[in-house]
């Protein structure tokens, strides 16, 4: 940079590069085997480079940051399996089919598979309720509601957001509690011929309750990603669908779903990322039972982290061990599910990707 | 099959800008008409007022009567997707649904308007796509997507796709601009195929373009920047080129413009 061309009569014919387009007299055109001799700078000594400039500097600091991630990883997995492994060893039961959970007994016997299905059914139900209502509202905000109107809304939903998760808790259990019992009782008294709505009580801690909570606070993330994503659609493809004669709703179906998918499957998983790992909200609205039913109405339900935050406190070292030991199946679920998002995403990479 | 559209008098705003200003024409059926003028006279706004696609933009409004043989598109109770359905409309920069294969983008329409039978679905994709002359480049690949096209391809893709729900009426603005010569030359020849089944309405600011490919061609300008578009003359293409009537007209094409 800074270096001016050589414009001297003596640098050879087509020589590529900055000089070449100046100095090539007329008729010669590009020869592709031009002798390669120095050319930038126009002679004298060549400055030699800095060692240890800002350039240098700036990537070293890069790349410790970057193995920075990698060690406080290995880090942490290090230290959580190095305090599994000594619970696990000392299970009379089989861990990962065992029910109960009695890790500080004299002869501790313990198992995460009540924990894992009420973790994975609650957080299921709850999406099945948030994402329906959540693609809705984006869409409205992000298609038919007038500006005005849907500036304020969406910053209702942010702010939805931004409730901390103890405050949903308290209110499920306090305020929401009655009603979810209400409607516990009336789906029992006409739809307990479906074994989810089966059972004879008591009602109201349940699954359901559990799981409205969490669609309630797994709805503001999925709301505004979708939102962010359905407006990011480019207008000459919503053109294109309307030109063809599609209805508004038609050409949402055509042009705005379609290439908003693989980031509502993205706000989904994230959503069901918050919903596995909701922890207080959950300890405080299900009935703490460990077995394993799909009876959603009927007092009963745990999850891993509500297990986690209800026992953490009077755990010994075993016990605290196999609350770890919980929490890495936390981690391998997640892992799990964020692997199968990203396989849908890039199933049809090919059609994002050619977009232009 | 093809339609004549009169426009008397169409006036378009943005909000309180207007656009255009009492534009009065007449297209005749299985006509090529190219509309010419400087940027921002309001061609596009009037080819965008004759499918209705005007009124798409917030604040988009139109005044004056548009009619597609002797009936008025802008009728009170006019199904608005039955116009688009008959004026189709091929846009400036090619825009396949980026979300969809050749075969899905050309036949897009068609499902929108309840086509499923896949037989009727394939016969309508073939024929669209020969017709597009298309079929031959794409005929290995249509489970491909429509974007992974070159530039050219891919605005004929969008023709095809505009042409499969058989219109009445085909509207390009400046369909061309974004294509090298090679893939003008082919919209162009393909132009002339369409002729004979549609009438076709063409924005275009390449003057050689409009002389080439039109019956008639309207001259559309501004005296100056905020004032609404005009159209200044209106005749035979042929005339415009070479002898006509309006001093102002004759600088456009000449070059002697502003």
């Amino acid at each position: 940079m800074g270096d001016i061309p050589s414009r001297s009569a003596t640098t050879p014919a087509g020589e590529p590069g900055v000089t070449g387009r100046h100095a090539r007299p007329a008729g010669t055109g590009v020869s592709p085997n031009a002798p390669a001799g120095p050319s930038l700078g126009g002679g004298g000594a060549l400055p030699t480079k800095k060692r240890f400039g800002m350039e240098a500097g700036f990537r070293g600091l890069s790349t410790a940051a970057g193995a920075m991630v990698l060690v406080i990883i290995v880090a942490i997995g290090f230290f959580l399996v190095s305090k599994a492994v000594p619970a696990l060893q000392a299970n009379t039961e089989n861990f990962l089919t065992y029910k109960a959970w009695f890790p500080n007994d004299a002869e501790p016997n313990f198992g995460i598979a009540a924990l894992a299905f009420g973790t994975v059914l609650s957080s299921v139900i709850a999406l099945i309720v948030a994402v329906p209502i959540a693609l809705g509202i984006a869409l409205f905000l992000s298609h038919y509601a007038p500006k005005r109107l849907a500036t304020p809304l969406g910053f209702v939903i942010d702010l939805l957001a931004a409730v901390p998760s103890v405050v949903f808790g308290l209110w499920g259990r306090d305020v929401f509690l009655n009603p979810v019992r209400d409607l516990s009782l009336w789906l029992n008294e006409y739809f307990s011929w479906i074994p989810i709505f089966g059972g004879d009580g008591p009602f109201g801690r349940s699954i359901l309750l559990g799981s409205l909570v969490l669609s309630i606070m797994v709805l503001p993330i999925v709301t505004s990603l979708s939102r962010e994503v359905f407006m990011q659609t480019p207008g000459m493809n919503e053109e294109a669908a309307l030109a063809l004669g599609a209805t508004k709703w038609e050409m949402i179906r055509t042009a705005v779903v379609p290439y908003g998918k693989p980031g509502i499957i993205a706000a989904i998983m994230l959503g069901l990322g918050r919903a596995l790992g909701e922890t207080i909200a959950l300890a405080l609205t299900l009935g703490i039972v460990f077995n394993i039913s799909f009876n959603l109405i009927e007092n009963g339900g745990n999850s891993i982290a509500a297990n986690i935050a209800n026992t953490f406190g009077e755990a010994n070292a075993t016990g605290r061990g196999a609350l770890i030991a919980s929490g890495l199946v936390l981690f391998a679920i997640t892992l799990v599910v964020n692997m199968a998002a990203r396989a849908i995403i890039y199933r049809r990479r090919e059609f994002r990707d050619s977009a232009a | 099959m093809a339609k004549r559209i009169e426009a008397s008098n169409v006036t378009s705003y943005y909000g309180s800008f207007k656009a255009i200003d009492g534009i009065s024409m007449t297209v005749e059926p299985k006509t090529i008409t190219a509309l010419i003028g400087p940027s921002g006279c309001g061609k596009s706004t009037f080819l965008r007022s004759v499918n209705r696609m005007h009124e798409v933009l917030p604040g988009a409004r139109i005044e004056g009567r548009l009619t597609i043989d002797d009936q008025n598109i802008y009728d009170a109770d006019v199904d608005v997707t039955a116009v688009r359905r008959m004026i189709g409309m091929v846009f400036q920069r090619p825009n396949p649904f980026p979300t969809m294969s050749i075969y899905e983008n050309v036949v897009a329409g068609l499902k929108l308007n309840g086509a499923k039978k896949k037989s009727v679905l394939d016969d309508a994709c073939e024929n669209s796509l020969r017709s597009a002359n298309l079929w031959d480049e794409v005929k290995d690949r249509l489970g491909r997507p429509g974007a992974g096209l070159s530039g050219g391809q891919q605005q004929r893709l969008c023709i095809a796709r505009t042409i499969a729900v058989e219109p009445q009426v085909v509207l390009m603005d400046e369909p061309c601009s974004a294509l090298d010569p090679i893939s003008t030359l082919a919209i162009e020849d393909l132009m002339f195929k369409l002729k004979d089944r549609f009438t076709i309405i063409i924005v275009t600011h390449n003057m050689q373009q409009a002389a080439r490919v039109s019956d008639k061609t309207g001259f559309f300008s501004i005296d100056k920047t905020g004032d609404p578009g005009r159209l200044i003359e209106y005749d035979d293409t042929q005339k415009i080129f070479s002898n006509p009537t309006e001093k102002k007209t004759e600088d456009y094409i000449t070059g002697r413009f502003g």
